[in-house]
């Protein structure tokens, strides 16, 4: 019943506007306007408009930057981060400088040279030096952005090591993610998807003598100051591991292995001390509390950012940065492969 | 002239070789399909609103994939796979790029119908059975697609990985084929009228720009999407007859399926070899429209011609060495990265000068505020905006931090999809009279412009900031993560743009269809335009023109011309004394 009168009314509806547009185009067509033609007073009235909303739109951009800006991650916890996020800035103000000329001109242009009567625009084929200027400033500031970008890429895709990193294995299946440490050795022991059974969930092969010192876990703790060369797996799709306050990401491929290296800069206990990171924990919990949620703590995170699986959007694990003195004491206590498997 | 036969119902509406009708069958049928994507959009933008809430419309669309109004996970990525596809492919490919180029490019070179009027039947209806698999695709027992819109393998080989990867990733990908096949046959036969049906006069030089952007994204379209059809295929192989062309070591329910020396990588430097040009496959004829709305309606000559036909060039070369920039953290080779950012910035180029070239042709005109021209200006806005951030993206080192959030998502629905679609728009209001003999309402014009531009911007400008923030895309719900909770307000304030928006696009619709009955009768040139296309009667007649083809005789932009007391010259108007074409 419901459903029919919904579809009367819609009906209906219809039927209404029909009937006001044939009047209004029966009465405009009285008036001459019959091909639906613009006027003068249209392009008047829609000249001034696109001013107003064009600029409204930049202005409203303005607005966006002051009203959400400092939702934007807070300082990198890496030491390349601080490279990416410097390339960053430079990047973000030579857009915003071309941003704010170009759409304001734009807006201003179709303003200014509204059509009027009786006016005709100027013939005006093209102008081989405009041209060139507009291609060759572009490429120069192109150069410095590619150049400088390189140079932060290869710095951190091929880095330079003065001590050996720690080589710490992250592993990822639907959806959750494991970790195993090298051990004493600073070696992984074999593994393949043959091998997982029972309590082995990332297929070590316990026969390989790397891997009798190796560590599982399903926490990451990681020590500060300390180069960190990641090796990726994935045991069934491609998920990816992503660490945005370190600014680092990879995929985890089946049948490949990734890497990715990082030293972390700042402790799990130092950067929950940051005056942005206290404000976003204090807005979060403002929120939380309201909707009768537990109090949040700040952690790192780790999350998966490759479409994996129906709980994709859960699929996390806590980062814990601590000092070398905690993180010996912390991996002392934990279980080796020889000892579990 | 040419002798035709006497046409029944069937031959002239659904069985027609005439390219005007075929353009006519394109654009409702990638109507159709954008009134599904759309909302589908609109659904799934409801669930990230409001996470895991309870909605009745959500069980009334979505069934038993909505249990008590409350959505699914899968049904959630689903929506995104699907609407993903339904725009990119079957509304902003087939539904622009077929539409325009069947309708303008014999019209618009001087030719009687498209070099094989059968072939470009065939491709409608390879796109029609295409589009009915795919929205088949979404009643199927497992439910439809949902690996995102690029299908990626092994997610989407595994029936075991996600309900969507069973049948409905099969119909998928027996729709791409179609998909295929249509796209190419209608490309073919593009280049070939382009190439060797002109008209007396017609020059390169002198074709319209339009024609420069649908003969180039042709190109594009035969050179990649071939590529596309075998990853396809590989990747049926893969899930139907057991090889493993993208599958290796896997583990999954329980057990270590038999897959081994694949790369899942390797699917994806396929799909982008397409895909890469495919954003330009989109996006080229909405830039050719917008030169021809924009000069046609600032009565000037679109500025920097050459520059013009070159950037499209440059651009069309450049996208097929780029495609890497969507890898930059698969693992490839650092070195491989540096070369793909080099030759995606390099994009940036032509892009600028396309850009700074309308706006330049805007000054000092005499502009005439149709809708089509605002959803133009709308186009260059967003082409702007969203090109932007493309530098940042492009750049191998900060792609690692924005890579796969919402940063992408705000940049490619601004650059892509809203540029396409505002040029799609603009396509349609400008070439309506052309196409049914009648005018649009211009006051709905207008009401659906500043509707849709408003709430476009209010839709993707705020994703700019999630993504800063770090949230990533295709998450079903932000909730899992207390860094995120202060994100939950921009995310209802876009799903109101997001609803509004949708809802506006009904004055479009309406307006479109009682405009094709109802609407008054056009003249025969009802924007004063210069072009060939309006040369011929309003009535349509298979042939186009009731006498001769027209002959030309300059470019297709002489506005505002000194010497002439109007302030057109069309194509066909032989030089006067003394003056020079210049073309």
């Amino acid at each position: 019943m419901n459903t029919v009168s919904i579809i009367v009314l819609i009906v209906l509806a219809v039927l209404t506007i029909v009937q006001v547009m044939r009047i209004s185009e029966i009465s405009s067509s009285i008036q001459g306007g019959k091909d639906n033609q613009v006027s003068e007073k249209d392009n008047d009235t829609q000249g001034k408009l696109l001013l107003l909303v064009g600029m409204g739109f930049v202005i409203s951009v303005l607005v966006m930057y002051w009203a959400w800006g400092y939702h934007s991650l807070p300082a990198p916890s890496s030491e390349h981060g601080s490279e990416i996020d410097g390339l960053w800035n430079l990047s973000m103000l030579i857009i915003n400088v071309v941003f704010f000329i170009v759409q304001p001109i734009l807006f201003y242009f179709g303003y200014k040279y509204r059509g009027k009567k009786g006016t005709k625009a100027v013939y005006y084929e093209h102008n081989n030096k405009l041209e060139l200027f507009w291609t060759v400033v572009p490429a120069l500031f192109l150069a410095v952005l590619i150049i400088w970008g390189l140079n932060v890429w290869s710095g951190l895709m091929m880095p330079e090591n003065e001590e050996e990193p720690i080589v710490i294995e992250l592993y990822a299946q639907q959806f959750n993610w494991t970790a195993r440490y090298s051990g004493g050795d600073n070696q992984l022991g074999y593994a393949t998807v043959h091998e997982i059974a029972g309590a082995n969930i990332v297929g070590v092969d316990t026969k390989d003598a790397y891997s009798s010192d190796d560590i599982i876990t399903k926490e990451l703790h990681l020590p500060v100051g300390k180069p960190i060369k990641f090796e990726f797996r994935s045991q069934d799709v491609i998920h990816s591991a992503f660490f945005p306050h370190f600014r680092a990401q990879m995929n985890c491929v089946p049948g490949s292995k990734t890497y990715f290296q990082f030293t972390p800069t700042k402790t799990t206990a130092e950067i929950r001390q940051d005056k942005d990171v206290k404000n976003h924990v204090a807005e979060v919990n403002e929120i939380r509390l309201a909707k009768g949620e537990d109090v949040w703590e700040f952690n790192y995170v780790l999350l998966c950012n490759k479409i994996c699986g129906a709980a994709h959007y859960n699929m996390q694990m806590e980062i814990i940065v601590e000092t070398e003195d905690e993180f010996n004491a912390w991996i002392k206590e934990q279980k080796t492969v020889a000892e579990t498997l | 002239m040419e002798h035709h036969h006497k046409e029944n119902f069937f031959t002239k509406y659904i069985f027609t070789m005439d390219h005007k009708m075929i353009g006519k069958q394109f654009l409702i049928t990638g109507m159709i399909m954008g009134i599904v994507g759309v909302m589908m959009s609109m659904l799934f933008r409801l669930e990230l609103a409001y996470p895991e809430q309870s909605f009745p419309i959500l069980e009334f669309f979505l069934g038993k994939w909505a249990p008590d109004g409350v959505m699914d996970p899968n049904m959630y990525l689903a929506l995104v796979t699907i609407h993903g596809t339904i725009m990119v492919f079957f509304v902003l490919t087939a539904g622009l790029s077929g539409t325009f180029s069947n309708l303008l490019i014999p019209l618009q070179i001087g030719a009687r119908d498209m070099a094989s009027g059968f072939l470009n039947a065939l491709s409608y209806w390879f796109f029609f059975l295409s589009s009915v698999v795919m929205i088949a695709s979404l009643f199927v027992e497992s439910g439809p697609a949902s690996g995102g819109w690029t299908v990626y393998p092994p997610l989407s080989a595994l029936p075991q990985a996600m309900p969507g990867s069973g049948t409905g990733m099969t119909l998928w990908l027996i729709s791409m084929t179609f998909f295929i096949v249509g796209s190419l046959l209608g490309s073919l036969n593009y280049i070939v009228t382009v190439i060797n049906m002109r008209t007396k006069g017609m020059s390169m030089t002198r074709l319209p720009l339009t024609i420069w952007a649908f003969f180039v994204t042709a190109v594009l379209g035969v050179l990649s999407f071939p590529v596309l059809l075998s990853a396809a295929l590989l990747l049926m192989m893969d899930r139907l007859i057991g090889t493993s062309f993208y599958l290796s070591d896997i583990f999954i329910g329980g057990e270590v399926l038999s897959y081994s020396g694949g790369s899942p990588v390797l699917y994806q430097h396929l799909f982008w070899f397409l895909g890469h040009p495919e954003v330009y496959i989109i996006l080229l004829p909405a830039l050719g429209i917008s030169s021809e709305v924009i000069a046609t309606n600032s009565r000037k000559p679109i500025f920097g011609y050459r520059a013009m036909v070159g950037s499209i060039l440059a651009i069309a070369f450049l996208s097929f060495i780029v495609w890497g920039h969507h890898m930059f953290v698969t693992g490839m080779n650092p070195f491989l990265g540096s070369v793909f950012t080099f030759t995606t910035l390099l994009i940036a180029i032509p892009s600028a000068v396309k850009a700074f070239n309308y706006i330049t042709t805007l000054w000092k005109g005499n502009i005439q505020y149709t809708p089509a021209m605002l959803f133009s200006i709308g186009l260059v806005s967003t082409f702007v905006t969203g090109g932007l951030t493309g530098v940042i993206l492009g750049d191998s080192a900060l792609d690692i931090n924005v890579h796969d959030t919402y940063f992408v998502v705000a940049h490619f629905h601004i650059v892509m999809g809203l540029s396409a679609i505002f040029g799609m728009f603009a396509g349609v209001y400008h070439w309506f009279p052309k196409m049914y003999g009648r005018m649009m309402n211009k006051s709905m014009g207008y009401a659906h412009f500043w509707l849709t531009f408003i709430t476009a911007y209010g839709v993707f400008f705020p994703m700019h900031f999630l993504g800063m923030a770090g949230l990533p895309r295709r998450y079903y719900s932000n909730t899992a993560f207390p860094m995120f909770d202060n994100l939950a307000d921009i995310n209802v304030l876009i799903t109101y743009f997001a609803i509004i928006g949708g809802i506006a696009q009904l004055i479009f619709i309406f307006n479109f269809f009682y405009s094709i009955w109802r609407g008054p009768k056009a003249s025969q040139n009802p924007w004063r335009a210069n072009s060939l296309e309006w040369t011929t009667p309003v009535e349509h007649l298979h042939g186009n023109w009731p006498g001769d083809v027209p002959i030309v005789y300059r470019w297709a932009y002489d506005y505002s011309k000194p010497g002439y007391d109007e302030d057109f010259v069309p194509q066909n108007v032989p030089l006067a004394e003394g003056e020079e074409s210049g073309h």
